[in-house]
């Protein structure tokens, strides 16, 4: 870290100074959140609107859903947000080895979650518990059932494919802090992409109660 | 005064064509998506020209019903997605926003490229689509209809979802860029009208695309997979797909619209020499147009079958809609009183978007209307209305915009009598073609029809003659526009004598915007205060 | 003002007809009236402050708050005013009086269909008496569509999963035109239909006369006659060229190659069968798109068109 702190190596030619990149990351990023929000927010709509119009076969599709395995992960991903909230602690303590280990732990808690959603997943799809027109499970009463299922894969789909985006960047981040493009003075990626690992722990916290726990 | 082009600028401080595609100027990424956007134009209006050729008469001219149907499909689509959503944004919200606020470059200058490149994605799946099997769900994708029709529904669909993201990315990027990167001492309130619009803008296209999207992808998942959800078949809605899409597509009738307001701002501001009337009014009317926007999408379903209740709601809080428009509309003749107004061309084009864009208010308060809209909804009326607010405002807007900044982006002058005859031309043409459709519309003549009862023959001869005069004034633009890149006239610094910021760089500007960091010397419509002179750095305080 | 009407607006053939009209009138004469405003004081600027400097010095002014809340105020005011109007005329647009006949309407690629209550149905054309209160029942057996009758100011979305209702009592005798408003495909701009208005007293009898030819009228001239009212010609040429379904010039003793590769020769049975269950044998190379006429056409309506079809040589 030979830079002087007028120009670091970080520093874009068209920002003043780090202090106003990093807000400016800050504020770029806390956007893309309420993005993220709303792109699921048409989402939870469309649930509340079935749900409201099917209220029992909510009720009764949801109990084939498996409680303990969505509790388990619902922990899992918890857990994994603490793991990055102590990746970028260590990283502002200057700890290199320890945001390493920390970030490696939260890829592989991401990993578990997956790995617990694919057993779900191929239990429901053998069932037939699946959404629309390729539903051919019985034994669930109330009209439309399929749609529950639809609300289910879509939701928990699309959470996926963050879940999945973020083991990419935080592997991505592993690497690069490895390479030590990071310091106490710079790491605005790790934390960044905390923030965005938030907010998808955050939607699960959601989507949970929704399908798991319908009183 | 003669003036000469400075020798080093940002069109030349880099060569090859390299230089252009991996550029992070936010100046020359304005004038790559002027390419994609003007050619969509052009795409879109010769579309256009074929459906006013065929509704000449209600036979079969050059196309059939099918064709028919094809075409204003993708005039609609290639008008609303690829260019007037992304237009003045784009290329003028790239181009002149940052050098307003005195900044380097925007915020984020990589992501600001990327947005380019999906906006050429995007651009591709429509022309792939086009291809492929063409579109006839119009432009609004209503389903069941979209889930049944063999056209080539997924393509422009994708297209339509990756434009969606390039247009979060430009808001995300602008909003970020004004609230951090604006010229030391720069409050909110000396920041150029056009930038709070750009902002008003920004804010509706990162909060209500996202919704888009997930709509879009529902639609795509529904075609493909059967998920069920707007298919009345399989128990779904198709109504929710309506409320789901103008959720979005109302708010984004103000991206379309409100920083074409921005733009008029300045130009009546600069061209009357005054400073500009209830700023604060114009400023904040801006960000109540974004907000009450979100809140009348209901008000494109009034005979759809949704509750009575809430058409009544929606009717009521579309009327206050109506409110910041008009005050924006009677501030910018304020500002003319006892200015020192100089009718130079695009001044012409902001007095034709005051006139054009006043009717297009007037008949929104007739379709706003609950009773009157059950009549009129889905005739040739609701087509005037929208055209007289997205041509006669937001297309009068961007190319008022473009003669306005073409000095300062080309660093030379387009030929000022072709200007004023094409502006002449635009605007009979314009009247020509819409107004008729006005009373068409009251007639009963409905929408999206290849062919018609004879009685309405006259009036779609006398609007496809209008179009014709349209086509030929923009035909005219594009001539001398391109002309003077090469050939005009050097323009100096500051043709217009204007006071904000982008004037205070030569033209066309350096590649780094200023040279240090830029101080705010005066706000952006003292023109009672100073004397701006046609030179660098010439004000005389008085 | 009524020379304004009648550039503007169709005639006036329902009672809330006049409603409408009369509040359209109110604001198009106070639009009128600010356009004429607006553009004129604009004109007026341009002329009287031209600039006159090199320079275009102007001189302070004073925001006056005043001034702003004035125009916010009123407009404010006039648009309360047209909103309480247009609500009032939306809830008798929309309150059906108790007293209405019901007519089932359902719509479907390209035409309309009207069941009464009576057993009587039309295609295409809407046979109601003046100055009865009539209820519209309306669904589709495709995808959305929507009823509109300028001469009532009726319009009302026709959905595939739920009813929609609406309601005009007519003022007049005569027809008017019925459209679709919805984009529905191919044939939506011919998606037409009329409304016949008859006095009472015929309208009981049209209820009660069964179809069949006319006094006079050959089975062909009636088979004629139900190929435009029930919307064949939308699908069905009869010049020999391809349209939607085959065309009906020299269809009688063609052989046709079907979907599943037989070749048949179209006769009565063929026509007949076409009508009822059109999936049942299909022309190769048609979509299967052509709607079934069952309990919608009697016999004597069938056998028509089968003279009609008949009399169609190359």
């Amino acid at each position: 870290m030979n830079q002087t702190t007028a120009h670091p190596a970080h520093l874009q030619h068209h920002f003043t100074d780090a202090h106003q990149q990093a807000e400016s990351a800050k504020l770029g990023l806390w956007i893309f959140l309420l993005t993220e929000v709303l792109l699921f927010g048409g989402l939870f709509c469309f649930y509340a609107i079935y749900r409201s119009w099917n209220p029992d076969m909510f009720h009764n599709a949801h109990a084939f859903l498996n409680v303990w395995m969505g509790a388990t992960n619902t922990v899992v991903l918890i857990v994994s947000s603490l793991t990055m909230a102590l990746a970028i602690r260590s990283m502002q303590l200057g700890r290199r080895k320890h945001t390493i280990v920390f970030l490696s732990g939260t890829v592989f808690l991401a990993c578990v979650f997956m790995v617990i959603k694919y057993f779900e997943y191929s239990h429901k799809i053998h069932l037939g518990q699946l959404p629309g027109k390729w539903y051919f499970f019985e034994g669930i009463a109330g009209t439309n059932p399929h749609i529950f299922f639809s609300a289910y894969f879509l939701m928990t789909g699309l959470h996926g494919f963050h879940v999945l985006g973020g083991i990419a960047v935080i592997t991505w981040l592993i690497i690069k802090t490895s390479r030590g493009s990071f310091s106490p003075e710079y790491y605005t990626p790790i934390e960044m992409t905390g923030l965005y690992w938030h907010l998808v722990d955050l939607i699960w916290i959601f989507l949970f109660p929704l399908f798991y726990l319908i009183g | 005064m003669e003036h000469t082009i400075p020798e080093k600028h940002y069109l030349n401080e880099a060569t090859g064509w390299k230089s252009w595609l991996m550029t992070l100027d936010h100046k020359r990424i304005g004038i790559l998506y002027m390419i994609m956007v003007m050619f969509s134009f052009f795409l879109g209006g010769v579309f256009a020209l074929l459906l006013r050729w065929e509704l000449i008469s209600p036979d079969k001219i050059l196309m059939g019903p099918e064709m028919y149907n094809q075409a204003f499909s993708l005039h609609g689509i290639i008008m609303i997605f690829l260019f007037i959503i992304p237009s003045i944004p784009a290329i003028l919200g790239n181009f002149v926003m940052p050098l307003m606020i005195g900044a380097k470059d925007v915020a984020f200058p990589r992501l600001n490229l990327a947005s380019w490149y999906i906006y050429v994605i995007g651009f591709c799946f429509a022309v792939y689509a086009l291809f492929t099997g063409g579109i006839d769900t119009g432009w609004t994708f209503y389903t069941p209809y979209s889930n049944e029709t063999t056209t080539a529904v997924i393509p422009i669909l994708t297209a339509a979802f990756v434009l969606g993201f390039s247009s979060i990315f430009t808001g995300l990027n602008f909003i970020v860029t004004i609230h951090k990167l604006r010229a030391p001492g720069m409050t909110w309130f000396q920041l150029p009208l056009f930038v709070w619009a750009i902002y008003a803008t920004a804010l509706i296209q990162v909060l209500a695309t996202p919704v888009l999207g997930i709509t879009l992808a529902l639609l795509m998942l529904e075609r493909v997979v059967g998920i069920g959800i707007f298919d009345p078949a399989m128990g779904g809605d198709p109504v929710l797909f309506q409320h789901f899409f103008w959720f979005y597509s109302h708010p984004a009738v103000y991206i379309m619209i409100l920083p074409g307001m921005g733009i008029i701002s300045e130009l009546i501001a600069t061209f009357s020499h005054r400073r500009i009337f209830g700023y604060k009014f114009i400023a904040f009317s801006s960000l109540g147009i974004a907000f009450t926007g979100f809140l009348v999408w209901g008000h494109h379903m009034f005979v759809s079958g949704q509750s009575d209740l809430a058409a009544v709601i929606f009717s009521f809080l579309t009327f206050f809609v109506g409110i910041p428009s008009g005050i924006k509309i009677l501030n910018w003749m304020a500002t003319m009183y006892k200015g020192s107004i100089s009718l130079d061309t695009p001044m012409l084009w902001a007095l034709s978007f005051l006139i054009l864009f006043s009717i297009g208010g007037f008949t929104g308060i007739v379709l706003g209307t609950l009773s009157i809209d059950v009549h009129l909804h889905d005739t040739y009326f609701v087509v005037s209305h929208f055209h007289y607010v997205m041509v006669g405002g937001t297309v009068m807007a961007i190319f008022g915009g473009l003669h306005y900044w073409w000095p300062k982006i080309w660093g030379r002058m387009y030929n000022e009598t072709l200007a004023r005859i094409a502006v002449v031309l635009i605007f009979v043409g314009f009247n020509v073609t819409f107004f008729v459709q006005f009373i068409m519309g009251t007639q009963g003549m409905p929408r999206r029809y290849y062919t018609y009862l004879p009685q309405f023959q006259g009036m779609h001869g006398f609007s496809s003659i209008g179009a014709l005069i349209m086509g030929v004034g923009f035909l005219l633009i594009g001539i001398y526009l391109i002309h003077a890149i090469f050939k005009g006239k050097p323009a100096g610094p500051n043709p217009w004598r204007a006071l904000t910021m982008e004037w205070e760089t030569p033209s066309p500007p350096r590649a780094g915007n200023f040279e240090g960091a830029q101080r705010l010397t005066h706000g952006p419509y003292d023109y009672d205060k100073v004397v701006p002179e046609n030179a660098l750095k010439q004000y005389k305080t008085l | 003002m009524d020379t304004t009407r009648s550039l503007f607006l169709p005639p006036q053939g329902s009672t809330v007809a006049s409603d409408v009209d009369a509040l359209f009138g109110f604001i198009f004469w106070i639009s009128l009236f600010f356009f004429v405003g607006v553009t004129a004081i604009t004109v007026y600027f341009c002329i009287k402050y031209k600039r006159k400097s090199e320079t275009g010095q102007t001189t302070p002014y004073v925001e006056s708050l005043a001034l702003e809340i004035t125009w916010i105020v009123i407009p404010t005011i006039l648009l309360m005013v047209i909103f309480v109007w247009g609500f009032q005329d939306f809830v008798r647009l929309h309150i059906v009086p108790a007293n209405s006949m019901e007519i089932k309407v359902t719509g479907q690629k390209w035409f309309w269909s009207f069941n009464y209550d009576e057993g009587a149905t039309g295609v295409g054309e809407l046979v109601v008496p003046v100055g009865q209160p009539v209820k519209l029942l309306m669904s589709s057996k495709d995808v959305i569509h929507s009823f509109f009758v300028p001469a009532f100011r009726i319009k009302m979305d026709v959905l595939p999963n739920r009813y929609t209702i609406t309601w005009f009592e007519a003022t007049m005798t005569g027809e008017f035109e019925i459209y679709c408003t919805e984009f529905c495909g191919k044939g939506h701009s011919e998606m037409w239909g009329t409304v016949k208005v008859l006095p009472k007293d015929e309208f009981a009898k049209w209820l009660e006369a069964g179809s069949g030819p006319g006094e006079g009228e050959s089975m062909k001239e009636y088979g004629a006659r139900m190929f435009v009212k029930n919307a064949c010609n939308t699908c069905h040429s009869l010049d020999g060229s391809k349209n939607v379904g085959p065309t009906f010039q020299g269809l009688f003793g063609r052989r046709e190659v079907m979907s599943d590769g037989t070749t048949i020769t179209v006769d009565e049975n063929y026509i007949r069968e076409s009508i009822l269950s059109p999936m049942a044998k299909q022309v190769v190379g048609y979509d299967p798109v052509m709607p079934t006429y069952q309990g919608i056409l009697k016999d004597v309506d069938i056998d028509g068109l089968i003279a009609y079809i008949k009399s169609l040589e190359n």
